[in-house]
């Protein structure tokens, strides 16, 4: 099993018509994602890559024979737009791509999300991968390399870095441990599916084993996770490491989410609360792989 | 000023820019004034950035000290002068975005003072929070129940519900990560106010707010250097992928150890980061490309990075696996290196996407070059590649750099191309001199072309698509066609990719 994505969900992808979208749909289909329509307003009746292109999600939703979830590249300005559209059109599933869209709007996208029943990944999200089943979103960039980088096994994967969500899978990988999914929630401050809601899926996936959780300074996702483990609503091992240590307060490297506001949020107070509770918490990036292997032998 | 239009009555106050300015505020509100420096901190009162004054004459005294102070480097050149309050009781009231329940929050003490986080921890049935669904509002009934909780009677919570209610208004208005009226007052006299407030507005909705007049969107500590400006410009209404420059330090001087960083995603640009410092060098500036950027892009912020003198080595590194295109990194760099004459060693770790190819174009398309320039991939740790930089620093200061005079790259076609074709991009224009193209006998262009939009027309490079379709994206100035021809062709191609205001900051430094 995995977690958002495997080879059997139906997928949409909003804006597959523009250069991203394009290339994003021909990466998820070469992996193996089920990719059955497209929707770009106006251009409904062309195709890409073989795909039907419509103009309303509520079209692709009722001419394709259902749609599992919608994977959105459209310009930031209008991401919630393209949104509201696809959880009204009963979508339960939504990830949204793009960097930049206003936090308001994010607000409104989550609020009409709890309305419908619906859950999204994202803003500003690589999207999700579970090796040899599919992908969703960009992770891995083109299917060739996504295959060589991350193998399957049973170990999870999220991060709050696109970027890092990649190296820490192929390291991993690359270490001889499989991985069950790979997740990267979004840079944002407010994000659909932060850490917890992630860990959570893990918890249930029967093939997860365990999780190597990327946290960061700034929102209170690892405290949330931390007070997971303390309910024992997680049990599984949980292997941390909180990027961003030596940044300065009040000033942003790229990612919205990572900021230090007043005292919550720090590294040294979520690197405390993670350890109080039993979580492995590692300080060295380069050392993930040989503390994961060497937690894994013990369970 | 936000605040008032919006209906919140603020203390009567002036901005002054001297001395003798407020001094004579002062002495038309003839009665005590508070003297606010305007600058970019918080608890600007334990800092002593606010002061007190009497009468006109200390006012004078005391803005000339303030004048003389800096924050953060930046020295004070605004101060605002109000009348002074008689404060009979100081509130708390504050919208910020709590991203565990994905809603606004409405918060209020009725306790005053600074350090809410403390003053909650402290007097906790004195704080009050509530979340507000970001559709339908905060209505008025929520904002007394809020208040009633924090024990408050009497005809006080209508005046604060109302106070409340509209500071809703502005933080949705202009989308505010966090919005605080601190204090909230009534005076002797009875009247409520908003004596200090601070708005942060979400950096990602100024775009729809002309109306403020925010010149560059983003969370800095300083104000921003005439570069962010340029680089903030450059990026501004491109949504393909993001860019990303902060300037962490000025008036540095060569050979004191600080290099320009060019990094990709947040997480292993921080990484990296922590890489070079334990080298011992220091980070002049922060950038970072991703999501995928174009070549040209890439190239921008290379350029502007360089644009900063006397850094001692250019240190590109992301996560070290990159899902973006990395071959577009690759060639936006190369250009930007050519075109400015690169004068210190560069250490680019391009992992990820295709990686080979991109190492191969970075070095191979600057093995001419005076100066090293190192590729390395996603097997080699942003540690190893920080202790290569430093190796090549080392190595590079009993060099002499010297650049051949004809210069490295294509020339600038603009001017001297005797029959030029061009058509528009996105961000730019390509251009071809046919004369050139008319002799050439590779014309590696057209095969190179990332979106293949270019054919050959008796011998020549044109369009295959509309010039139209060429300007809105269909080009996607991947650099591959000036590359290639000038390494592979007739040196006959160029992509101008102007950088509003870069010249005029060189030339102004230099």
């Amino acid at each position: 099993m995995s977690i958002l994505i495997d080879e059997t969900k139906r997928v949409l992808i909003q804006g597959i018509t523009g250069r991203e979208g394009m290339s994003r749909a021909k990466l998820m289909m070469e992996y193996g994602t089920k990719v059955v329509a497209g929707c770009t307003p106006g251009k409904g009746g062309e195709e890409v890559l073989g795909v039907p292109v419509f103009d309303t999600v509520e079209e692709a939703v009722k001419e394709s024979g259902g749609i599992d979830v919608s994977v959105i590249f459209v310009p930031a300005p209008i991401v919630k737009n393209a949104a509201l559209e696809a959880i009204e059109a009963g979508v339960k599933l939504l990830v949204l791509v793009p960097d930049r869209v206003p936090i308001y709007d994010v607000l409104e996208i989550s609020r009409k999300a709890k309305e419908y029943g619906a859950q999204f990944l994202g803003p500003n999200t690589l999207g999700v991968l579970s090796p040899g089943k599919g992908v969703l979103g960009m992770i891995g960039g083109r299917a060739k390399a996504a295959r060589e980088w991350f193998k399957p096994g049973s170990v999870g994967v999220a991060s709050r870095s696109g970027g890092m969500t990649s190296s820490l899978a192929y390291y991993l990988s690359k270490s001889g441990i499989g991985l069950s999914t790979i997740v990267h929630v979004g840079g944002d401050a407010v994000v659909g599916l932060p850490h917890p809601a992630i860990i959570k899926l893990f918890e249930q996936d029967p093939e997860t084993r365990a999780v190597v959780m990327f946290g960061e300074i700034g929102t209170s996702q690892e405290e949330m996770v931390a007070d997971l483990i303390q309910n024992r609503e997680f049990t599984k091992p949980l292997i941390a490491y909180i990027g961003g240590r030596a940044a300065k307060k009040g000033t942003r490297f790229s990612h919205a989410g990572a900021i230090v506001e007043g005292n919550s949020g720090t590294w040294e107070g979520k690197v405390k609360r993670l350890r109080e509770v039993g979580a492995h918490v590692v300080e060295n990036f380069n050392d993930i792989p040989a503390e994961t292997l060497e937690l894994l032998g013990h369970f | 000023m936000l605040l008032k239009e919006n209906g919140i009555p603020i203390p009567e106050g002036k901005a002054a820019h001297s001395p003798e300015e407020v001094q004579q505020i002062a002495a038309e509100m003839n009665q005590p004034v508070v003297i606010k420096a305007q600058a970019w901190t918080t608890s600007r009162l334990a800092k002593g950035l606010i002061q007190f004054a009497e009468t006109p004459a200390e006012a004078f005294q005391k803005a000339r000290e303030l004048f003389g102070k800096s924050v953060n480097n930046f020295p004070v050149e605004v101060l605002l002068v109000e009348k002074r309050l008689k404060i009979e009781r100081e509130f708390y009231g504050g919208v910020i975005i709590n991203d565990a329940a994905k809603a606004p929050e409405i918060i209020f003490s009725s306790k005053g003072g600074s350090g809410i986080e403390e003053i909650a921890l402290k007097y906790p049935d004195r704080v009050g929070r509530m979340k507000i669904d970001v559709v339908e509002g905060l209505k008025d009934y929520h904002a007394r129940n809020l208040i009633r909780r924090t024990g408050i009677h009497g005809s006080e919570q209508g005046k604060l519900a109302d106070m409340l209610v509209k500071l809703w208004k502005v933080a949705r208005k202009y989308e505010a990560r966090t919005a605080e009226i601190n204090p909230m007052v009534i005076t002797s006299e009875g009247q409520f106010l908003a004596a200090d407030c601070r708005i942060t507005v979400d950096d990602y909705a100024v775009f729809r707010h002309p109306e403020l007049g925010i010149e560059i969107a983003r969370e800095f500590d300083h104000p921003p250097t005439p570069l962010d400006k340029i680089a903030y410009a450059a990026e501004k209404n491109d949504f393909r992928g993001t860019f990303y420059f902060i300037q962490l330090e000025q008036g540095f001087k060569k050979g004191e150890g600080f290099i320009g960083f060019h990094g990709a995603g947040g997480g292993g640009s921080m990484m990296s980061m922590d890489a070079v410092q334990k080298r011992g060098f220091k980070i002049a500036n922060f950038t970072d490309t991703s999501g995928n950027p174009p070549a040209s892009k890439v190239y921008r912020a290379a350029k502007i990075l360089l644009s900063q003198k006397n850094i001692d080595g250019y240190f590109g590194s992301g996560s070290g696996v990159a899902s973006q295109e990395q071959v577009n990194s690759a060639r936006g760099l190369v250009k930007a290196f050519r075109e400015d004459k690169l004068g210190v060693p560069a250490v680019i770790r391009l992992g990820g996407n295709m990686e080979d190819e991109a190492v191969d174009i970075l070095t191979r398309y600057t093995a001419d070059l005076p100066v090293k320039v190192e590729g390395y991939k996603k097997d080699d740790p942003a540690d190893f590649c920080a202790e290569r930089l430093e190796a090549l620093i080392a190595e590079h200061k009993t060099q002499q750099v010297r650049y051949p005079e004809n210069g490295l790259t294509a020339g600038h076609l603009p001017a001297d191309a005797k029959k030029p074709y061009e058509f528009k991009t996105l961000t730019g224009r390509v251009l071809f001199d046919h004369a050139l193209c008319a002799e050439c006998k590779n014309p590696v262009c057209v095969s190179a072309c990332g979106p293949q939009i270019l054919k050959l027309e008796s011998g020549k490079p044109v369009l295959a698509i509309s010039e139209a379709e060429a300007a809105k994206g269909k080009c996607t100035e991947c650099l591959a066609c000036e590359l290639e021809c000038y390494f592979h062709g007739n040196k006959g191609a160029y992509v101008e990719l102007p950088v509003p205001g870069l010249e005029e900051y060189r030339t102004r430094v230099n």
